[in-house]
């Protein structure tokens, strides 16, 4: 009979224990620079996750993801700098931020995503482009194109309190997307990637749940880009650009799409790749050119892990126990289902 | 009695092409109708429009009264129009449970539950593996569906079709394409539909053995037009339908 997972699963098991390591890492490592890494891998992780939302679960491209990171970076920024660097100012601006992201891609949403993928995929980042034209031009509110700096708020000073705040936020949204990916609602998103003129004869009405999708992957994202404004103390029209959306895109790719563990791993292996890369640079002149590097990466991943590394991993170790003759090919079948998901 | 399905003047043009070409009928409650024509004839087309995949271009469809003009096809399932494909139409990466569980789950309306595990509804996981054994697919049920054979793709197609209980079922070609062995099983499973009693049945089959061994009544079309309708016997006496269906005017 089918059974639901168990709390104590393996898997389950193996997440609390990274979740662990995570936490002394900064204690033994017990470098600026490494609490640093560290909490920009958590905010991608985030960030990258709710792109996983889109493109892995429901099957959205959007080009325009990069907004809500954006609203929820400024939405922070600005609350911080007005109204001076409480914790409660910062609480309040996150709420506010995922808000704003929510109303924004509710709208945007109802208008474009009755569209076909490829030209939902346009419009999303025409709306992201008329937003960082919003940043750039709205001088009095963001200052323009340099941004400016603000004071956090006196606990998150120490980086590595700010950091334990990355690593809750971190877990608490793994677990509420993996119930949400795994509850009714989401086997609908499933199915709508798979086949949305199917799920809409069985009688779901798709733009509704592809909306609240988007409405989800914003929030998050809203959450992230409020975290990563504090990581940097400052913000500028960067946060609202097409490479966030670009490096959200690759973390999910290169992760695997549609897992939600890949993303967290695409978004170490980029974090942590682009933090070595360029510290070549010192020695070998043409990583400054880390980026040319990043390019080849990509091109490789795609064609040879199209289905990023959790997804190949999962699938060789299912041929491996498939191999061994362990259990009967359909509860590998089913496993290899679960796992996918 | 009035009729549960009903369509006025249905018509619908791809161009100068009329496909469906004013069709009007009408069918009560708990009937068996078969749907018969050439290749071409626009049996389903005349599915699409009833369905709400396709928009009339003149006409009507009416459900119980209702018209359902302005109705999509997602409302029409929710009042009581459920469809099968002629060309198999499942969620070909998902487990054949899943397949189901997706129409069970959205005739239970368990559409917008976010926090809870899928699992813990088991009353649709286990109402799912029951349709499954109806359609003679329980052994299968955790295999992808991408790889299951032709025919056991039309079962599970019809599977989600019954899963989703609509009162009025339109079964498009469900034995297309299928080996001759896989046939009776189909065969089957569409006659305890109908031996249950309790639901509405369109049919469009060419196999005219089973056409007439099931049906209540036959309609054929031709060229987008009601050519005839009336009891088994009365369609096969009647020389325009041999004509047309057995050659002469459809080639001609």
């Amino acid at each position: 009979m089918i059974k639901q997972p168990l709390l104590l699963s393996k898997v389950n098991v193996v997440y609390a224990i990274v979740v662990g390591v995570m936490a002394v890492l900064p204690f033994v490592l017990d470098s600026r620079t490494m609490t640093i890494l560290l909490t920009q891998f958590c905010i991608f992780a985030i960030l990258a996750m709710s792109y996983d939302i889109l493109l892995g679960y429901t099957g959205i491209i959007s080009f325009g993801h990069a907004m809500f990171f954006g609203i929820g970076a400024y939405t922070t920024a600005i609350m911080l700098s007005d109204y001076g660097p409480s914790i409660g100012i910062f609480a309040v601006s996150i709420v506010v931020g995922i808000v704003l992201s929510a109303i924004i891609s509710v709208i945007s949403g109802a208008l474009t995503l009755r569209l076909k993928s490829h030209f939902y995929a346009m419009f999303t980042l025409a709306i992201s482009g008329l937003f960082l034209v919003l940043a750039e031009k709205w001088r009095t509110v963001t200052k323009g194109n340099d941004g400016f700096t603000f004071r956090a708020p006196e606990l998150f000073r120490e980086r590595l309190y700010f950091y334990f705040l990355v690593l809750i936020c971190l877990v608490v949204v793994f677990i509420l997307l993996k119930r949400i990916v795994a509850s009714p609602f989401g086997k609908v998103l499933v199915a709508i990637r798979e086949n949305e003129q199917r799920t809409r004869s069985l009688g779901y009405k798709t733009l509704g749940y592809k909306i609240i999708a988007s409405v989800i992957a914003g929030a998050v994202a809203s959450l992230a880009g409020s975290l990563y404004a504090i990581s940097l103390r400052f913000v500028n029209t960067s946060v609202m650009t097409m490479d966030i959306t670009l490096d959200a895109l690759m973390m999910t790719i290169i992760g695997g799409v549609g897992t939600l563990i890949g993303p967290i791993i695409g978004a170490g292996v980029i974090e942590f790749a682009q933090h070595y890369l360029s510290g070549l640079a010192r020695e070998y002149p043409i990583f400054e050119r880390w980026i040319i590097f990043f390019g080849i990466l990509y091109i490789l991943a795609v064609i040879f892990f199209p289905r990023g590394i959790v997804g190949t991993v999962s699938l060789r170790y299912h041929e491996w126990k498939l191999k061994k003759g362990q259990k009967t090919k359909a509860s590998v079948k089913l496993r290899e289902k679960e796992i996918q998901r | 009695m009035e009729p549960i399905i009903k369509t006025s003047n249905l018509s619908i043009k791809f161009g100068e092409h009329k496909a469906v070409d004013n069709i009007n009928f009408e069918m009560s409650a708990k009937h068996f109708k078969s749907i018969i024509g050439p290749n071409g004839a626009g049996k389903t087309t005349f599915f699409n429009l009833i369905s709400g995949e396709l928009e009339p271009t003149e006409g009507d469809v009416f459900f119980k009264g209702l018209s359902l003009r302005k109705k999509s096809s997602v409302e029409r399932t929710r009042l009581g129009i459920g469809r099968s494909f002629q060309i198999t139409n499942v969620f070909p990466n998902l487990t054949v449970l899943e397949n189901v569980r997706l129409a069970v789950q959205s005739k239970r309306k368990v559409r917008f539950h976010m926090l809870n595990h899928f699992l813990k509804y088991k009353e649709i996981t286990n109402e799912a593996i029951g349709i499954l054994e109806q359609v003679l697919l329980t052994d299968k049920m955790h295999q992808v569906a991408n790889q299951l054979s032709h025919g056991e793709k039309r079962k599970l197609e019809i599977g989600m079709l019954l899963a989703l209980d609509t009162e009025i079922l339109l079964l498009d070609e469900p034995t297309a394409g299928m080996s001759l062995e896989e046939v009776p099983a189909i065969l089957d499973v569409i006659r305890s539909i109908k031996e249950r009693g309790d639901k509405t049945i369109l049919l469009i089959e060419h196999k005219m053995d089973m056409i007439i061994d099931l049906s209540d009544s036959i309609m054929v079309l031709f060229n987008g037009a009601l050519l005839a309708d009336g009891t088994p016997e009365e369609i096969m006496n009647n020389e325009t339908v041999q004509q047309a269906y057995l050659g002469g005017l459809a080639y001609d």
